[in-house]
């Protein structure tokens, strides 16, 4: 730090460590929605058979109580147990317990996010590790018929070599310009979304840049300013200069290593940013310099950007201000997104960031997220083939967005062609969100997580708030590591394009591989 | 600068009890009364809201479903007793077409007027059938080819109905061109005719007002008498082949006029432009087996101003095994008048299974100049399409007692949340003018093209076929 030019970093505070250490982090909520329910009914003669067989302490006797309590529902691995020998309905002498269906299982999640998927992120935010498999939940993929969800890694029975996990690297750079700049490398293949204040609280983003710090990775301000409560966390921040330019300062790019140019969001491609009035508080307003309670768009596009050259201009004053600093372009995915990624590596940036169509929001109209732009998974490739046939594809980092819930997803998007990822809604799912869609109006998330009501913000601590994403990406390491393990791959960067071990359901996958 | 079109809105309030899509259902048996009930803790005060309701219910079957689904209450209830399900009524809404979620969305903009935001990105499929197998496109950093960006007071969504000649004739700075009567309207939309099974007292009446204070044309049938003379601007009469004429000093008040396609159609242009010869004529041409063919064939007739093609109300072709959906008949009609070098002397109209507002942009993509509706006008006033529409079977949504105002008020908002999303998806295509969409494949994505771009050429052939 001390050879960097002068004019960086005058603002420089001690950064915080964050040791990357995994810790339970059950639910802040008293009662975890579960797949099966039990049922006790009033023939029980309280004998304790179910307490005593149960493996999963799905029924609760406290000592020296006659009655059960409320079981464990969560816990239940429901049918499934039958297969162990330890199922209580089989076990209970008087036949009085019943395992069914949740009837609230269905009504949570969507297409994109089954329950599945949101109950195993719990899970894994909570444990730092893979739900147990005898939980049977489908996390590598969602339900929405199309895209990751009808890919596959076509695995060996046995892996090509034996590669311990502590061999496997899951580094990748996000310099390969070679021109000068700093070597910037982050552990593990993705970092955090913007999402400004305003959209989410000040809890969800501090524990996204303590989770970035924990990880060695960044996660981004999104652009509705720079609180100045995350500036001992600088080193692992992303600021965000997009076409409204709340809050953003040459004092604030100097901060950080990476500045993200956003030219469009996936969600709502073409129409600029949207924070609705009632999410406007007086702190919001305070940070963005605007007038309390008005609701904020922020144009579409630059109007300072109408060409390639002009985008060099902005790339070229950003890296006069910070001399360190690595320039991310995030683009949405339109038909010529290969073109506008080539262009922009051309004007000077390391990174591209293309954000598909189904990408994530605190707040979009519902036509742009359904139908505008195309999903990342048909992007991916489309940039990453480009790139490659312009001789530049090893000289720039190609990130994908919008969509990505998962680490198959993750493994997917690089096999497709994509360096690495960049997550939002994955993050807000591990803090508790349950996809309700409610973050955009009023109060805003009413499970304290994209809001910026004081009442609300406090349903959510920031050491919690921490330790499940540091959960989460552990698991998803775990994850990775173990796709990469099964590929016979020593890195991720091994998988990068390797559309060979993919393949698709819908498809007869008898394309002979390229050699 | 020319007035900008807009349409006045104030919100207009159900008149039934919302169906949201969950409930909470509560075994209050094992209550245990906290202090701090955490139904005094819902962000949405739907509990107390709930107990208003329930003091002034009036309707033994209307339930209160408003709870937002954010599983709060649910998951803090000190004793587990509350559990969040998905509303059977909610689930029983519409069609296989018509899904509940369009149905909730046409009613919360027929009551707001607002463009639906929400949070959270895409929760649907990956695709599907029918408009669902396309995107639109948006103009990002680079699009010198483009109309370049502007503000959206400046996006036109004006159309004009009528033949256009293919080029003009100069004599000097005079035209010696005969130019043939053109009808514009301000929204690449028209309100067809009502189906027979979902009539309504005083439907036409709501209808005609909602056209008149749009701006718009609504399709009536012949033997209709608007109110007001003067929203005779707004109707087009249809003239099927039973019915009565319509007289004279009526018609010559009308801007356009509807006829069903038969082997007489010519001769009754004729006869229509004899008694008000600046009226334009469109050609009603249902969309079966052969209506793609006599769509083309009548569109290179030189009589022929305005071809309406209709689908079914989900879109299909009509009597067929294995209907084609209405964007691909578009599409293809489209495609052959291009090739046959007509297609700019002939205005198309296309209607059927437009359902939402982002269809009005994917058709007029795929080749329509505007496209008609009618049952979205008719969901925004509380239908549930629920197919029990008999005499004497009670209907659910008390259709039979909607009043003039509350109608005219839902449909009208329904029209303005829906050109505000035709100008937001112009606007992030880079668009300034409905016009220049029309046939722009350039500015969607197809999902057979972009499958075989990206994993065709992967994976090989798609099982089944695109």
């Amino acid at each position: 730090m001390n050879t960097l030019p002068e004019n960086t970093l005058k603002t420089r505070v001690p950064q915080e460590e964050v040791k990357r250490v995994v810790k339970p982090a059950p639910s802040r909520y008293r009662n975890e929605i579960a797949k099966y329910i039990v049922h006790r009914s009033l023939d029980c003669q309280r004998c304790g058979k179910c307490v005593e067989v149960c493996s999963h302490e799905v029924h609760v006797r406290k000592p020296g109580f006659e009655y059960f309590g409320e079981p464990n529902h969560h816990l239940c691995i429901g049918p499934a147990c039958a297969k162990n020998g330890h199922y209580c309905v089989t076990h209970c002498p008087q036949q009085a317990l019943q395992i069914r269906e949740n009837p609230m299982y269905r009504a949570l999640g969507d297409f994109r996010w089954p329950a599945d998927l949101i109950l195993a992120t719990w899970k894994m935010a909570e444990t730092g590790d893979l739900p147990p498999e005898e939980y049977d939940y489908n996390y590598e993929c969602g339900n929405s018929g199309g895209g990751f969800d009808k890919l596959r890694f076509k695995f060996p029975k046995q892996p090509p070599v034996k590669i311990d996990a502590d061999q496997i690297d899951t580094s990748i750079s996000l310099n390969k310009r070679n021109d000068g700049r700093p070597e910037v490398k982050i552990d593990v293949p993705w970092y955090g979304g913007g999402m400004s204040f305003g959209s989410v609280s000040n809890v969800t983003q501090l524990s996204k840049a303590r989770a970035a710090v924990a990880w060695n990775t960044f996660t981004c301000t999104g652009e509705g300013g720079y609180m100045e409560r995350m500036r001992p966390y600088d080193d692992h921040m992303i600021t965000q200069v997009a076409t409204g330019l709340f809050g953003v300062r040459e004092e604030t790019i100097q901060r950080v290593p990476i500045v993200e140019f956003k030219y469009a969001q996936g969600a709502k491609p073409g129409l600029g940013g949207h924070l609705l009035g009632d999410k406007n508080t007086p702190a919001v307003a305070r940070m963005r310099e605007t007038v309390l309670g008005i609701s904020l768009f922020s144009p579409f596009p630059f109007h300072s950007v109408y060409s390639i050259e002009d985008h060099a201009k902005h790339i070229d004053w950003v890296k006069h201000v910070n001399r360190r600093a690595l320039i991310s372009t995030k683009v949405s995915t339109p038909t010529d997104v290969d073109m506008v990624a080539v262009g922009s590596y051309s004007a000077g940036t390391h990174i591209v960031h293309i954000d598909g169509g189904y990408g994530g929001t605190g707040a979009a109209p519902d036509i742009a997220k359904k139908n505008i732009a195309m999903p990342i998974e048909y992007a991916i490739g489309k940039v990453h083939n480009f790139l490659t046939d312009e001789g530049v594809r090893d000289k720039v980092t190609l990130i994908a967005s919008g969509g990505i819930r998962s680490a198959h997803d993750i493994a997917k998007a690089i096999a497709l062609g994509a360096d690495g990822v960049v997550i939002g809604t994955a993050e807000l799912v591990a803090l508790g969100c349950v996809r309700c869609s409610l973050c955009a109006s009023g109060r805003g998330c009413p499970r304290g997580i994209a809001t910026t009501d004081p009442e609300l913000c406090g349903k959510m601590d920031l050491d919690w708030g921490t330790q499940r994403l540091v959960n989460l990406y552990s698991a998803w390491r775990k994850t990775l590591v173990g796709i990469l393990q099964r590929l016979g791959l020593r890195s991720v960067g091994e998988l990068r394009g390797r559309t060979d071990l993919l393949m698709h359901l819908d498809y007869t996958n008898d394309v002979p591989a390229k050699k | 600068m020319p007035e900008k079109y807009h349409i006045k809105t104030q919100p207009v309030p159900p008149r039934r009890p919302r169906i949201g899509k969950h409930g909470v259902v509560d075994w209050r048996e094992d209550c245990a009364r906290c202090h701090n009930c955490v139904k005094k803790a819902c962000v949405y005060d739907r509990y107390k809201q709930e107990a208003d309701y329930i003091r002034n219910l009036s309707d033994v079957d209307a339930l209160f479903f408003e709870c937002m689904g954010c599983f709060s209450c649910v998951q803090d209830c000190t004793k587990g007793i509350l559990c969040l399900s998905i509303n059977p009524a909610y689930e029983k809404l519409g069609n296989n077409y018509w899904k509940p979620d369009i149905i909730k969305t046409t009613w919360l903009q027929a009551e707001t007027a607002k463009i639906p935001v929400s949070g959270a990105g895409y929760r649907g499929p990956f695709s599907g059938l029918g408009f669902d197998s396309m995107w639109t496109d948006m103009s990002e950093i680079v699009r010198p080819t483009r109309d370049g960006i502007h503000g959206r007071e400046y996006i036109s969504t004006s159309v004009d109905i009528g033949r256009k000649p293919p080029f003009l004739a100069l004599n000097g700075d005079t035209a010696v061109t005969k130019l043939p009567p053109l009808v514009s309207i301000p929204m690449p939309l028209i309100i067809d005719l009502s189906s027979p099974a979902h009539t309504l007292p005083r439907l036409d009446a709501i209808i005609e007002q909602t056209a008149a204070d749009t701006g718009l044309i609504a399709i009536m049938d012949s033997r209709y008498r608007p109110a007001d003379e003067a929203n005779l601007e707004n109707i087009a009469f249809y003239l099927g082949p039973d019915s009565p004429p319509v007289p004279k000093e009526t018609l010559r008040k009308t801007r356009l006029v509807e006829v069903a396609d038969s082997s007489t159609v010519t001769e009754r242009i004729k006869e229509i432009k004899s008694i008000h010869p600046e009226i334009v004529v469109a050609i009603r041409v249902e969309l079966t087996a052969t209506g793609i063919g006599r769509a083309i064939k009548l569109a290179g007739l030189e009589e022929v101003e305005v071809v309406h093609v209709v689908a079914d109300s989900k879109g299909n072709e009509l009597t067929a095994q294995k209907p084609r959906f209405v964007k691909d008949m578009i599409r293809q009609i489209h495609t052959a008048l291009i090739e046959k070098g007509i297609r700019d002397e002939i205005t198309l109209m296309a209607g059927g299974g437009i359902a939402l507002p982002e269809h009005v942009a994917k058709a007029i993509i795929c080749g329509a100049d505007l496209v008609t509706i009618n049952l979205p006008l008719l969901v925004a006033l509380e239908r549930h399409l629920c197919d029990r529409c008999q005499p004497g079977t009670p209907c659910p949504a008390r259709l039979e007692k909607i009043d003039f105002k509350y109608g005219v008020g839902r449909m009208t908002n329904l029209i303005a949340a829906w050109h505000d999303q035709l100008i937001e998806v112009m606007g992030a295509m880079g668009m300034r003018e409905v016009r220049r969409l029309r046939g722009d494949v350039g500015r969607a994505m197809f999902f057979e093209n972009l499958e075989e771009e990206t994993f065709g050429k992967l994976f090989g052939s798609r099982k089944g076929g695109l």
